[in-house]
């Protein structure tokens, strides 16, 4: 089994030279910290830089220079600022390549939910709605149970949602999943996890075809 | 030139009064009209609906405001560092309209640029689009969003000169630009005030024509919500 770290390793396998990513907050933040660096990647964040860089060293801090999170960031050579219509211009327009982000739920149709649990939790969507709605390559980086032990891999949402049929990926700490037409098809499975422990964890339909490789990280 | 001065936020401010609808710049509070904030928190003006990506947090930035509650309604993508600001929505005491944020973006630039609404693929299937106008292009669904309408607009930003022509810094342009313009009368306060010529007419981000009022402000606190820091 994975722990967030894992997670974030096993997705930055998944960022390919030349690509423009956005990162959200949370596990899909920690993949900038594992991708190669033999390869030439810029990392966007949607409130206004692409060529964003590491936290900054301490001391060096600016209050104009944070990411989505609201961090204090740094800009590598070559980054650029711009105004939120111009960066999800950048978005709606699909000019960046790869979405990681977080959810709450994720149902085999490809449905999103992350932004709201009613009665409880409203925080609002930000950029998130945008995001799915435009990306054509979403990768869903999540524990694959909540806290109460319930699939978060379900047959239909049940949260509101975020966006619909948009996530192609998911990347869990017991496996890699693809959202096909007819459910989550399983691709690999996490260090020392069985199909059968994954079958046990997803409510949605799981399609196992053939030996179900282990990840390599 | 056109001279856009004015000599403090008590000028800057003129005319703001009770149930005004309010354009406020910033993300977090990155870029947020410190000064301007302040003022309308002084000058105690109630009933207020405010549009802005952020709600500030409880005791900063439009947090201010809402503890005072002189804010009926806020307008806003992500409003989670704040406590007060969640008490009072889920009491009702607030009434909260949450927008995807490159749609908040698109309806402020909208009613800067003259367009009555904008077609956007965001929250088409979501409770965000419910009531309004879909409609397929291209075999993609899309939501209709109208521009926004507001009396105010007020942006900060890093320079500015006496005809209103604005410069932004790093991350703190976020919203700022796409207010100016937007509202009835756009206030801009700046860190640096300069006379016209000393700032490079190619760097402009915002002409002045899209600014009413400019005032050189002060005592920015600037406040990091997140510092994150690596080691040497």
């Amino acid at each position: 089994m994975l722990d967030k770290e894992g997670i974030a390793r096993r997705i930055a396998k998944e960022v390919k030279d030349g690509y423009y990513v956005n990162l959200g907050i949370g596990i899909p933040t920690l993949v900038a910290n594992f991708v190669r660096d033999d390869i030439q990647v810029e990392f966007q964040s949607e409130n206004g830089i692409l060529g964003m860089g590491p936290f900054p060293i301490e001391g060096e801090e600016d209050a104009d220079l944070i990411n989505a999170g609201k961090q204090t960031i740094t800009a590598l050579p070559g980054a650029s600022f711009f105004d939120s219509a111009m960066s999800f211009g950048m978005i709606r327009g699909q000019h960046v390549d790869l979405t990681i982000l977080g959810a709450m739920e994720v149902a085999e149709n490809g449905d999103i939910a992350n932004w709201k649990i009613p009665g409880k939790m409203v925080k609002g969507m930000g950029g998130a709605m945008d995001l799915v709605a435009s990306a054509e390559n979403i990768i869903v980086a999540m524990m694959h149970t909540n806290r109460a032990g319930e699939s978060k891999l379900l047959k239909r949402c049940t949260l509101p949602l975020t966006g619909v049929g948009c996530v192609t990926r998911i990347v869990t700490n017991l496996a890699v999943l693809e959202v096909t037409d007819k459910g989550f098809k399983l691709l690999e499975r996490a260090p020392g996890v069985s199909v059968e422990d994954i079958k046990n964890a997803t409510e949605g339909t799981l399609i196992v075809e053939g030996e179900i490789p282990e990840m390599q990280l | 030139m056109i001279k856009k001065t004015v000599e403090d936020v008590s000028k800057a401010l003129e005319g703001v009064h009770d149930g005004m609808t309010f354009m406020l710049g910033g993300f977090g509070l990155c870029g947020i009209p410190e000064n301007s904030i302040a003022e309308l928190v002084r000058l105690n003006v109630k009933n207020l609906t405010c549009i802005s990506n952020n709600a500030g947090v409880d005791d900063f930035g439009l947090g201010l405001l809402l503890q005072k509650k002189q804010i009926d309604k806020m307008i806003s993508s992500y409003v989670g560092e704040n406590a007060e600001f969640e008490r009072q929505m889920l009491s009702g005491e607030l009434e909260v309209e949450l927008t995807p944020q490159g749609t908040l973006a698109a309806k402020c630039q909208a009613a800067q640029q003259g367009f009555p609404a904008v077609y956007t693929p965001a929250g088409y299937g979501t409770e965000v689009a419910q009531g309004k106008e879909t409609r397929e292009f291209n075999g993609k669904m899309y939501v209709l969003e109208e521009a926004y309408k507001a009396d105010f607009a007020f942006v900060k930003a890093w320079k500015g000169d006496e005809a209103g022509n604005l410069i932004f810094k790093g991350t703190a342009r976020n919203f700022n630009p796409l207010m100016c313009g937007a509202a009835k009368i756009t206030v801009a306060e700046v860190e640096e005030l300069v006379k016209p010529g000393e700032l490079d007419p190619n760097q402009i981000h915002i002409p002045g024509i899209f600014v009413q009022r400019i005032f050189q402000g002060k005592d920015y606190e600037k406040r990091i919500e997140q510092r994150t820091v690596r080691k040497k």
